[in-house]
């Protein structure tokens, strides 16, 4: 049985925000009086993610994700509730608790800018007590997973956004972390880059069985990595499950365009007893239920004498969207 | 074993931040430069006849200042202001995440920075001499020892104090303000103006409870060869850094706790 990594149990965090009103007045009241109310970020979430695991975090701006991972890897400390990761309670940051982590922010670098990455690999492992010979291996086979190469010796104010992202990425895992923590880790960078990414986590989970929790804004990140999705509204879980259950939940029905050899065809096949979302001409759209969809092309197939078909699926993005508002799933 | 590892992390945070700070020579003999102050004081001291009044020779004034230039030059401090951007920017977040307390990166940054801002110093010494030779002198190796020692205690108060204040941006998003407010006292009190000697007896009696004389004009007085009880400021120096220590980690306890890890 695969064992439990991550346990978040009645977890709350609240942030102390001030408020100002506009203009002059504002500012002075603001000046002699701060008003400081105490939000609530996160309500009572709990989940668990098992080892090996690649788990989305999906939500809308603002909805807490980023603050369930920095509690996750112990960067802020919780007002309620219980964490453990990898049996450690996160917060208290121990050396061999933080050995094992690792947190990547898209755009937040902690490379040195002046010089080489190669430059910070060593400083990070000098940190994580790697000794030299073990991280210059580690840097070889990382720079290969990363396909980055003379880079690497290139001071990172003179590299392109996703040279440096590898690099960061690279910087991250050289002391080979079991849990990986990403905040939106694709933010900024062109399609191939993202792609190169993404196969490159694939290929890290793949290798080392390590859990990675993410955060992304990119539809394709989460769907081409996360097999589980945690939608979070407003602090609070939404839903915790399947992605693609989620999805057939969400997008019940596909759209078949179907190009008819005339008019008079198009027209019988919409009387056939489908739902029909547009016709013009000679082309009809119908509406399919995901459940009948392999018997209703069956029958459009044997029954009519067509010339083209499509079959559109609804934009992951348009669907997405969609969970990014609604308070909570019943699946 | 625990040593080990620890060295060589300082070792390799040394060599790295070493390499960045050479990225930055000319902006750091700048800095070398500007920090000739004490030469102004020197300027006004003789040239009004001040030092009589404190029974101190022209030439000793004259290796006075320089050696508060020396200690200045290695004892300046700036972590509050680069704790505090890091802070605001988002930085400090994976540095928290790492096992190492980030403020061993800052002082590796500002050890770094004396190695690199010495030959400035000393050529701006060596021009000194050419207009003053007169204040010409070598210390003795162990005068020269203790001042060293003397100005690394003197680095470490201002480092512990400074890191204090920086702690502060777990709060308030402005810490360096209240390290603006310290500079006036560091300033005044310090021996960067003038040789606490010289100051009114009501000061006096007060000025050594602070840790202010310690920072220049103990060890300044030291490698100028001025009368000093040495054994005595070093003492204080190591009293102030045993109190300073335990209130910063005390701090940065109760500040990360408080850490909202804002920009990131």
């Amino acid at each position: 049985m695969v064992k439990n990594v991550i346990e978040v149990r009645n977890l709350s965090k609240s942030f102390d925000i001030t408020s100002k009103e506009p203009g002059l007045k504002g500012t002075i009241k603001h000046f002699f009086r701060r008003k400081t109310k105490s939000s609530k970020v996160i309500k009572d979430i709990s989940f668990e993610i098992k080892e090996g695991e690649i788990v989305g975090f999906l939500g809308a701006n603002g909805a807490g994700k980023t603050t369930i991972l920095k509690m996750l890897c112990g960067l802020i400390y919780p007002s309620e509730g219980s964490i453990l990761v990898a049996g450690n309670l996160p917060f208290r940051r121990k050396e061999n608790f933080l050995k094992n982590i690792t947190l990547i922010m898209g755009q937040k670098q902690q490379l040195i800018w002046d010089l080489p990455p190669i430059e910070s690999f060593y400083l990070n492992a000098s940190i994580y007590d790697i000794d030299k010979l073990e991280a210059k291996r580690r840097i070889k086979k990382l720079s290969d997973m990363l396909e980055i190469d003379n880079e690497i010796f290139i001071p990172v104010r003179k590299l392109s956004l996703g040279q440096r992202m590898k690099s960061e990425l690279l910087a991250a895992l050289i002391h080979e972390p079991n849990i990986l923590f990403l905040d939106e880790p694709t933010l900024g960078l062109d399609v191939n880059a993202q792609r190169n990414l993404r196969k490159f986590l694939q290929k890290y989970n793949k290798e080392t069985n390590a859990t990675i929790c993410l955060t992304s804004h990119y539809m394709k990140d989460i769907t081409s990595l996360c097999k589980r999705v945690i939608c979070v509204h407003k602090g609070s879980i939404s839903y915790d499950g399947k992605l693609d259950i989620l999805l057939k939940r969400l997008s019940p029905v596909k759209e078949i365009s179907i190009v008819c050899h005339s008019k008079k065809d198009a027209i019988k096949l919409g009387k056939s007893g489908f739902s029909v979302k547009n016709q013009t001409n000679n082309e009809i759209t119908i509406i399919i239920e995901n459940n009948l969809f392999t018997s209703s092309l069956k029958a459009i197939l044997n029954k009519f004498d067509i010339k083209d078909l499509y079959i559109n699926e609804p934009p992951i993005d348009e669907i997405i969207g969609k969970i990014l508002i609604k308070k909570k799933y019943d699946i | 074993m625990i040593s080990n590892s620890i060295n060589r992390k300082i070792f390799t945070l040394l060599k790295v931040q070493y390499s960045n700070m050479l990225e930055y020579r000319v902006e750091i003999a700048l800095w070398a430069i500007s920090g000739i102050i004490p030469f102004f004081m020197l300027n006004i001291w003789t040239n009004n006849n001040l030092n009589e009044s404190i029974n101190i020779s022209d030439v000793m004034l004259s290796r006075y200042f320089l050696c508060a230039f020396f200690v200045r030059q290695f004892s300046v401090v700036w972590v509050v202001f680069s704790f505090e951007e890091d802070s605001l920017m988002g930085k400090v977040s994976p540095y928290l995440i790492q096992p190492l307390n980030p403020f061993f990166r800052y002082l590796a940054q500002h050890i770094a920075e004396q190695i690199t801002r010495f030959p400035f110093a000393l050529i701006i010494a060596v021009f000194f001499f050419i207009f003053n030779p007169e204040s010409m002198w070598i210390p003795n190796l162990k005068i020269l020892l203790l001042s060293i020692i003397s100005t690394f205690f003197s680095f470490i108060i201002q480092f512990l104090i400074q890191s204090i204040v920086a702690c502060l941006c777990f709060w308030t998003e402005k810490a360096s303000s209240i390290e603006r407010l310290l500079f006036i006292p560091t300033l005044f009190l310090s021996g960067l103006l003038a040789p606490v000697a010289s100051f009114p007896e009501y000061v006096k009696s007060w000025i050594y409870l602070t840790p202010f004389p310690y920072l220049i004009d103990l060890p300044a007085n030291l490698l100028s060869g001025n009368t000093t009880n040495f054994r005595g400021g070093i003492g204080i120096q190591i009293l102030w850094i045993l109190i300073l220590f335990p209130v910063f980690r005390k701090i940065w306890s109760a500040g990360t706790k408080k850490f909202t890890a804002m920009g990131s």
